[in-house]
């Protein structure tokens, strides 16, 4: 295989963008992307996407984004995976440049949540419809059981879930493209309104609209377009089942540990290697089970990660520098590819005051419905 | 639901009947054309004892359309046992008072409906056992 580089980043501001359509918001992401390489021609577009059919009532999007962006004729292929979609959209995009078939590959997420339809029930589709949606579950209750199992076998209490948003705002609030640009304090998470017990309405990611993407090209030819190359190390990948009851352990994110070993089994390194990750913190106790699952805090003991400011910037591990999902924004489809922006940026040293020092290893893992796929890369600066 | 997607589900959701491997005695439910821990094919029809111990828990504040007027409401997943794992409303009770280890018998209760006009959806919800 080829190795391959990040040569441009796009992405939309995050939240509720009543002006954008799905198609505005991607081509917006896209010739960003573009234009920070001074590309302008693509070989190829993958464009993840979790419910466009659901969200705007329209399947078909890879055609119509590439027409849109002014490359009809392009190859465009949608990717689903939930809310990994974005991720997958990149790995797809990766191994088309890895294998040699093709040379400059756009890999985008998009998602217009708000145009009038109803995101719980779209959302739900990601779980399992005959066995969980039918009696009644919320995805927030798929995650609140995750939480309350973790809470059950390891001690994690809700001030531990609380301190993973007052994290997250905190590194939000100097996110200009932010959903949710504020501080919030503990109080405030803990008296927020219960969603789904334990998770209170402040331990759960905002419905929003939004885009972002990343070109790739094979790093033999990314001097062509940048200066600051960005090295894709790993793409790691994995499934469990759709539904949370029928995996062994509530509490534990299989898919997470499955994906993240075959990032670093192919990248050659360990999570000691890592200078920032963006784990997927749809709700709090999501990224407590993700910074146990990557190796980053031990089996149980993720509630520490945030309570005593190891996952903090300039922390032993910073987790989520760019607000994550729950400051930022989620809208589903993006979110994998908007990761990957912030690990990026963050690598070319262009974050600004929520720079982490010196870092050069960084890693984007983006997930689907309640942990039913998952989806790791990890970046190098060059 | 469309009518034929409820129709198939019947057997697991009225009776409770699962997949036992004959290669390996997993239990699936509902059951499964491959066995999700041994990959064999071959399976017996059984079916569960309509009892169980609750795994995990939540108390849904903001349910789904459908779930409205019953909201909150307590869920679970609730493990038989035959080790089969599935997730339900558990009911005639505080939803608050529902937690990892309580006991519970499932039984046959209206679940959901299709709207004004459509059928009416049955299966199983929990219910503290009696002293437990």
């Amino acid at each position: 295989m080829r190795e391959v580089a990040v040569i441009g980043t796009g992405m939309t501001k995050f939240g509720e963008l009543w002006g954008q359509s799905l198609r505005d918001l991607f081509v917006e992401a896209a010739l960003g992307a573009m234009e920070s390489a001074g590309a302008d021609t693509l070989d190829s577009i993958y464009v993840g996407s979790m419910s466009s059919g659901l969200f705007v009532g329209q399947e078909h999007i890879g055609p119509l984004v590439a027409d849109h962006l002014g490359m009809r004729g392009v190859p465009a292929t949608r990717v689903e995976s939930a809310c990994a979609s974005g991720g997958m959209a990149i790995r797809s995009a990766f191994f088309e440049v890895a294998s040699g078939a093709s040379d400059l590959v756009l890999a985008a997420g998009v998602e217009k949540m708000n145009d009038g339809a109803d995101v719980t029930g779209v959302l739900a589709t990601a779980s399992d419809q005959e066995e969980e949606v039918y009696y009644g579950v919320t995805f927030p209750g798929l995650y609140a059981m995750i939480a309350r199992a973790h809470m059950t076998a390891h001690g994690t209490t809700e001030e531990d879930l609380s301190w993973v948003s007052v994290k997250a705002h905190r590194n939000g609030a100097k996110n200009p493209k932010a959903q949710f640009r504020r501080e919030v304090s503990l109080e405030e998470v803990m008296s927020s309104s219960l969603v789904a017990e334990p998770l209170r309405l402040l331990h759960c990611s905002p419905v929003t609209d939004g885009a972002a993407a990343v070109l790739l090209c094979p790093l033999e030819r990314a001097k062509e377009f940048t200066d600051r190359p960005v090295k894709i190390l790993a793409s790691g990948a994995a499934t469990s089942s759709l539904a949370l009851a029928q995996r062994p352990d509530p509490a534990y994110l299989d898919v997470v540990e499955l994906s993240g070993r075959r990032a670093y089994q192919m990248a050659g390194i360990g999570p000691e290697d890592i200078d920032l990750v963006e784990v997927h913190d749809c709700f709090a106790i999501a990224e407590i089970c993700c910074v146990e699952a990557l190796g980053f805090l031990e089996w149980g003991d993720g509630g520490r990660g945030a309570r005593e400011g190891i996952t903090d910037l300039g922390g032993r591990i910073p987790v989520n520098v760019s607000g994550g999902l729950k400051s930022k924004g989620h809208p589903v489809g993006a979110t994998g590819v908007a990761q990957a922006v912030t690990v990026v940026e963050q690598l070319r040293g262009e974050a600004g005051e929520q720079q982490v020092e010196g870092a050069r290893i960084g890693m984007a893992q983006n997930m689907g419905g309640s942990g039913a796929s998952s989806v790791v890369h990890i970046f190098q600066g060059v | 639901m469309p009518s034929p997607r409820y129709h198939r589900e019947i057997p697991a959701r009225y009776r409770l009947e699962a997949g036992r491997c004959k290669g390996c005695g997993k239990v699936s439910y509902p059951s499964r054309m491959v066995c999700p821990a041994c990959g064999g094919r071959e399976s017996e029809r059984i079916r569960l004892t309509p009892s169980g111990q609750v795994v995990t828990s939540t108390v849904i504040h903001v349910p789904p359309d459908e779930f409205l007027n019953e909201a909150p409401y307590a869920m679970a997943i609730v493990e038989t046992p035959e080790g089969a794992r599935f997730m339900t409303q558990i009911v005639d009770c505080e939803p608050s008072t529902v937690a990892p280890g309580m006991e519970v018998s499932l039984e046959f209760r209206l679940i959901r409906k299709e709207g004004q006009s459509g059928i009416l959806c049955y299966g199983h919800k929990g219910v503290p056992s009696a002293g437990g």
